[in-house]
Order: C-alpha cells, then structure tokens, then sequence
C-alpha cells in the first residue's frame, strides 16, 4: 500500500571534516502525514533538516521530490520548492511590526515599489484568526518569547508551502498555545501538506504525529506508524547502545566528604528548587535537554550569571559571591560551553591566556607582569595536558579544537581550583583529544579537586562520570548512578514522556 | 590503571618535542609583531630623506624644534586614546575637552588663583568628565561614540560659554608655570621630556603590568574576559578615565606653551588622535595597539602636515592628503593582519 510520497531522500551523506554527520540516511516523506523525528541532540537531525531547506549540500545522495532528483541549492530555491522551516532560535527582526514580519519574504520578492502597509496588516490579520490572538500591528519585540515563536510559524504559512519543517517548536509554549499549534498541524495536513515535527516530547509525538523516524549517531534507525510503536521503544532507539572502552576507570573508593552542597536554589527565569552535593573523588554530571537549564544553574552557583536565591557551601564554608571574580577568588570556576565566543582570547597568545584568570599570580608585589613565570606557568600546565603547540607567544587561534580546550582548561587549572564545573567540554574535540580530556578529569578528581560535567552526549556523561542528575525544564527530575546510569534512564528523566507533567 | 601510567610517559615525550623548537620561533615572531612599527619608521625616515634635499628650511634646528613641539603634546593624547582603543572605547571629545581643560584653568587663573592651583583643579575637572563618560557607558549601557560625541559638543559650549568666544590672554602667568610649555633644559625643550616620561612609563605598563594586561582581555573578547573574572566594566570606566586625564595634562601643558587659552583650540583634533593611534596599530575592535606604534603614527602625520606646509601645499590638499594616508595604512594593515590570521 505505496502511499503519494512527496519527498524521498536516499542514501545521503555529509560530513564536516572528519565528523560524519549523516550516514547513508534514507527518509521518506507522504503527502498530507505529520511525521515526527526524534534523536539526541548531534543525531544528525538538524543537518538533514539543513540539507532539505537547502542551508547545507549533501557530499552524497540523492533528493527526490515528487519523484523528480533535485539538487536544493540555497533557502530560497527551497521556498521556491515549496519548503517552508521554521527554525528553533527566533529569527525575527525586532524593531517592525509582526505583518512586515511575516510577509517578509512576500516583499522581498515583490516587484512593486511602494509598501502597502494596509495590505499587509489585512492579511497578516488573516492567518492570525486562525493561528492565535495576535495584533499584526505591533513590534515583534514587544511579544513574549511565546508569541514570538507563533510568529515564526505564521511566517512559514505565509509561503504557500507543500513541506513545513517545524523544529522544536513548542518549546517555548504553553500547553494551551501548543494545543492549538497541533490543531493547526492537523488542517494543513488535511488539505494536504507535508509536516516533520522534530521534538524531544514523546508525548506530543504520540499524540499528534501519524508516523516517527528516529535517528542516531548520523544514521537513520527506525520509521515507524506511531500505532505500531511505543513510546519506550523510541526511546531506546534513539540512545542505542554503544558499547565504548575509551573512558577512564571509575571512581575506586567513594568518600563522604563533601565538597559542594547545594541546597533550594532558585532562579526567577531558569530553575526553581535545585539541591544536591558533590564529594570529593567523585565525577557529577549534569544531563538534560538543551534549555533545560543545566548550564544557568551552574552559572548560577559562581555568580556569573542571574538572580539566584538559596544556599550554596563549598567545603563546608556558606557562600555569598557578589560575582565571578569572589567566586574565583573562592576556587570555583567554570569552563565556558562557547569556546571561540567567551571561553578564550583567541588573537591573544596562549601563555596569555592561560594566565588571564589571576594575572596577579604571574606577577610580582608592584603588579608587574613576570614573563618568565607567566611562561612557566603556562609551560607547566601545558605539560600536564599534553597539549601540543608551536610556542606559548602564538595566538591561541594557531591551535586544533582539542588544544583550544586544553588551553582553556589549562586556564581553570591555574588558580589551583577546588572546584571546576565544565560545560560541555569536549564539544568541537577529536576523539583522541576527547579521551585525554576525560583522563584529566579523572586525575583531578583523584587529586582532590571537585569535578561536575555537563554535557548533551550521553555515552561521555556515562563514561565518563560517577552519579549523573537529570535536569528538565529548572528543576533535578532525578538521579542515576551505578547500573542504573543507562542512556535509556537518562533520557526518560530528561524528556517529557508523560502529557500531565507539562506546566 | 596501567593505560593511565603509559599515558603519563607518554606526556613528557611529547612536551619534549613540543620545546625542541621554541627559541628559532620566539625570534622570528617577535620580528613579525614588530613589522609594523619599523614598517613605520622606515616610512617616517625615508620622508625625512626625501623632505632633507626637497626644502632647505626643513633640516634645521628651529624646524626640528617646532616639529617635536607639535607632535609631543598630541602624543599625550595619542597614549590616552590608544589604551582606550584597546579596551574597546572611543573617544572624540579628546579636542573639546583639551581645549576645555585650557580655558577652565585660565579662567582660574585670570580670577586669582595660584596658576598651579588652576591647573590640578581643571586636571581633576576633565578626569571628572572621563568619569561621567565613563558612567553612561558602563552603568548607562550607552556606547561610546555617541556618549563622547555628545561631551564633545558640550566641552566645545562651554570653552565657548567661558570666555564668550574671544581667546583668553595670559600674560601674567609666572615664568615657572611658562617654563613647562616654552622652557628648555639644555638644548631639549621640556615639552619633549614631559612627553618622553610619559611615552616610556605608558609604553612600559601597557606591556607589563596587570592592570593594563586586564584592557587587553577586555578589549580582545569582552565577554570572554568577564568569564575570565575580570570587571571588565571597571577596566572601561578606568581607560575611558585616564583619556580624559590625559587630555587635561595636555590643555595645561598647551596653555603654559601657547601663554593664552584659546576656546577653539583643537578642532578636529580627535580625528588626528584616532588616526594616529590607528595607523599605530589601535584596532577599532579593541583588543591591540602599542603606544610606540600610536607615537609612530603621531609622528608621520605630524612629519606629513609640516612637510606639506613646507612645501606650500594648500591646506585643503594638506586634509586630503593625511585623510589618504589613514586609509591606506589601514587598509595595508587589514590585509597583513588576514594573511597572518
């Protein structure tokens, strides 16, 4: 029973580098279904949706639309197509109303001189008595998140599409604002347009999908009817099991002493309630779905970021940080998850960086600068990590991934922390790099000093970490250690299997 | 535990071979960092040659003189801008606010205060406008262009507003206080010593103390400095600070020089600042520049500006050509810089 397939996507491949991004994936698409993808985060799912909005080219493969090989080459030949993508981040233009907003792309291919304001508005007014209550009139930016991202989809109904490519786009709405999305989802299927729905919720998969695809690893597991399938086997097919001996030994013998207690912290905007320790030798790691909060409460324990409330005890002694440099100044640091964009100093060399957390400490009494301990300094870590460089005065830009992050770490490791939160340290690093970088881990734990991981690769929090704490939209859903640390456990912690746990 | 221990040997191995090479290297690059500033003292010495057989006035003392006297109080100002510059500021109230420090001191002084006295008051003056800049654009969260523009149009009112438009004319000012601007120790005129102390001192911090390796970090990637643990708004408001200083140290060196004080000293001169501290060097972006490459710049273009009038160029071509040798310096610059990132 061959139903009308719209799109059909076979044996495509892409890579960036060495990273193989898409393996080989197959894909099919029928008129009129909303079918949902599902995998983790890196599965390869944004690159596929990247190459059929024509963002990305594919290095092999082949794209059949209606049957016909087509080669999309930019976003606007896909509009031309037919395909509309409504993206997870807004991209909005903040300063013109929602009408200029959506009919964006209506005016930019417009011949005519003059904008027509009124006309604008008259249809933006249209799409939106069926889509929600909003006023074409107004600034984007005067709109919540949640109104902004209905705009977004509003946009992408303006195109006249055949395929809508929705990712992730109840993420920052209510259940009732969701609701009517999926109401939405279900008419423009009826009159026949394509949908694929990218979503963490098994719920709304269930729910309001016809069928699932699940990616992992850059390659195409399973598509199914959501009918034939459960919730639980999605689940596990997208985790897999990898069976992976390049993460160091655990921890041998575990102590009560502890290093970091948490306990009731709050944030307004991004966690509520978050209690839990860390002692000493141990490895925590932090899981979640991006934007769950997991790198904001971090942030939030060294005072770099937010407005936070609760009880924070490092060895014992309360803290109250007025910001970063007191957290510092306390030996708590953490390493930055946006390398290139606020982890390093990437034209300054590399001793320079290293160095940048207390410069005081290469310099003598009067606040001069000693070159020599500056380089020793640097020189010394440099040892430790086995980081590979030309000399300690090229800029830091000169290095390979892994070895930025050495530098950066580098750079926690020079004021002798007692505690380091990583986020996310081994994004953009090879695999060798990576593995040293969790035997690092591993020796400092050994050596004393507090070590929590966070990170969006399940196998490295489960190699690599002793006791992982899930988090889901601010809040700890749970704990795992030992034999229960399964990616399957994690993932059922971090994603929202269950509709009534939705605030 | 075993793949741990083979790990570790395996560590000292490759840091040896990691430091078989430095020392060649080390040299080799310090030449390239320097490549711009003999780059332009090559530039200064070959018009210099040029300028030597094109105009018989040009190699003699008193040209000489007036010369180094041009350029040695800009330099003040050029030390200021830079470091700004470097952290990531702008300033283009540095002329208006000169020309203020000027005024407001002889203004002190015509009404009867110690001309010293006047001074320190109109110094402090201008480090409190640095300061109220300074507000607006960590506090405030405006930025820097606009907050300097709009002092720079204010400073420029009030000289204005000070002595009605006419210059004030100083001529009772004691020969102590003149000594600073027109004296000469030797043959050396103090205004070059003045600007030597502080072209070296500056010179010597920017390259070696924590507190101006702090602009650095701010300047280069503002956000990676604050995740580096440095107030890096306390960093602006301090550089954004000492130009202003600067500027006043100038305006007083320029009164006791000039033996008047003159409201509309300076116009434009913010531009000559920029340009000189950017042909030095000073990135618009932060994060580089060097105060010898900034002095460097205020030399060329000053050398430039007298040659010209030497040559009798009109003083509308004297504009286009300076604007010229900005653009391509910077342009020369841009294309080293891609080359080497």
């Amino acid at each position: 029973m061959m139903q009308d397939v719209i799109l059909k996507i076979s044996n495509l491949s892409k890579s960036f580098g060495p990273v193989q991004a898409l393996r080989g994936v197959n894909f099919e698409l029928r008129r009129g279904e909303i079918h949902a993808i599902a995998g983790e985060n890196g599965a390869g799912k944004s690159t596929l949706m990247n190459i059929i909005d024509g963002i990305l080219q594919p290095n092999s493969g082949q794209i059949l639309l209606d049957g016909e090989p087509t080669k999309i080459s930019s976003p606007t030949m896909a509009q031309k197509l037919g395909i509309g993508f409504v993206h997870q981040e807004i991209a909005l233009c903040p300063d013109v109303s929602v009408a200029e907003n959506i009919f964006m792309a209506a005016t930019n291919v417009s011949t005519s001189l003059m904008m027509d304001y009124r006309k604008l508005e008259h249809d933006a007014r249209e799409i939106f008595a069926q889509l929600c209550d909003i006023d074409p009139s107004v600034l984007v930016r005067d709109l919540s998140i949640s109104h902004q991202q209905l705009v977004e989809i509003a946009k992408a109904l303006t195109l006249d599409c055949r395929i809508l490519i929705l990712d992730e786009p109840t993420a920052a709405l209510t259940e009732a604002e969701a609701q009517t999305l999926f109401g939405i989802m279900r008419e423009l299927a009826d009159r026949g347009i394509s949908i694929i729905y990218i979503s963490h919720r098994m719920v709304e998969i269930f729910d309001n999908c016809d069928r699932v695809s699940v990616f992992r690893d850059g390659q195409h597991i399973v598509t199914q009817d959501v009918a034939d399938i459960e919730p639980s086997d999605v689940v596990n097919a997208m985790v897999g099991r990898v069976i992976d001996n390049l993460y160091p030994h655990k921890q041998e013998t575990p102590t009560e002493d502890i290093i970091l207690d948490v306990q009731n912290l709050t944030e307004t905007r991004s966690f509520r309630d978050v209690s839990f320790t860390l002692k000493r030798g141990e490895i925590l790691g932090f899981a979640g779905l991006i934007g769950a909060g997991r790198s904001e409460i971090v942030k939030g324990i060294c005072a770099l970021e937010g407005d936070v409330k609760g009880e924070v005890r490092l060895e014992g002694e309360t803290l109250s940080l007025r910001d970063y440099p007191d957290s510092i100044a306390k030996g708590m640091v953490y390493l930055s998850e946006d390398r290139k964009g606020d982890g390093l100093f990437l034209d300054l060399p590399i001793a320079d960086n290293i160095s940048a957390l207390k410069v005081e400490q290469v310099a003598n009494r009067s606040g001069l600068i000693q070159a020599d301990s500056e380089l020793q300094q640097a020189e010394a870590l440099a040892r430790k990590l086995n980081l590979k460089y030309g000399t300690m005065r090229d800029p830091v830009s000169s290095l390979s991934g892994g070895n930025q992050q050495k530098v950066a770490i580098a750079k926690m490791l020079s004021v002798n922390p007692r505690l380091i939160f990583l986020d996310e340290p081994t994004r953009g690093v090879d695999v060798g790099a990576k593995s040293e970088i969790h035997r690092i881990l591993r020796d400092l734990a050994e050596e004393g000093v507090g070590i929590v991981v966070i990170s969006s690769e399940l196998p490295e929090l489960i190699g690599v970490c002793d006791r992982v704490l899930v988090v889901r939209e601010g809040q700890i859903s749970g704990e795992v250690s030992g034999s229960e640390m399964t990616e399957e456990n994690i993932m059922h912690l971090a994603s929202v299997l269950d509709a009534h746990a939705v605030a | 535990m075993q793949s741990r221990e083979r790990g570790t040997n395996m560590d000292y191995s490759a840091n040896m071979t990691s430091q078989a090479r430095p020392k060649r290297d080390v040299s080799f690059l310090q030449r390239l960092l320097r490549m711009r500033e003999t780059g332009l003292v090559i530039i200064i010495l070959a018009l210099f040659v040029i300028m030597t057989f094109a105009s018989p006035y040009f190699l003699t003392w008193a040209n000489m003189r007036a010369m180094s006297m041009a350029f040695a109080v800009d330099g003040l100002l050029v030390i200021g801008m830079t470091i700004l510059l470097i952290s990531g500021g702008i300033d283009l109230s540095v002329g208006s606010v000169t020309a203020l420090a000027m005024v407001v001191a002889g203004w002190l002084f015509l009404s009867g205060i110690d001309p010293w006295v006047a001074s320190a008051m109109s110094i402090a003056l201008c480090t409190g406008i640095g300061a109220f800049m300074g507000f607006f654009v960590t506090r405030v969260g405006l930025h820097h262009f606009i907050v300097s523009l709009a002092v720079m149009v204010i400073a420029r009112g009030a000289c204005l507003l000070f002595t009605g438009g006419r210059p004030l004319g100083l001529f009772t000012l004691p020969p102590e206080f003149k000594f600073i601007g027109q004296g000469a120790i030797g043959p050396v005129p103090v205004v070059i010593i003045i600007f030597l102390v502080f072209v070296v001192a500056f010179d010597f911090m920017l390259r070696r103390t924590t507190m101006f390796r702090k602009v650095f970090y701010t300047g280069s990637n503002e956000k990676a400095a604050a995740y580096s643990g440095i107030r890096t708004k306390k960093v602006i408001f301090l550089t954004t600070t000492l130009c202003s200083t600067l500027c006043g140290i100038a305006g007083i060196i320029y009164m006791a020089r000039f033996g008047s004080a003159q409201p509309t000293f300076g116009l434009g001169l913010e531009l000559t600042i920029i340009a000189a501290a950017v042909i030095g060097g000073a990135s618009l972006n932060g994060g580089s520049g060097s105060i010898l490459g900034a002095i460097l710049g205020v030399i060329l273009l000053s050398l430039v500006s007298s040659s010209l009038a030497l040559l009798d160029v009109s003083v509308y071509w004297q504009d286009i050509i300076r604007g010229s040798i900005l653009l391509a310096a910077v342009t020369i610059d841009h294309y080293l810089n891609k080359r080497r990132g």
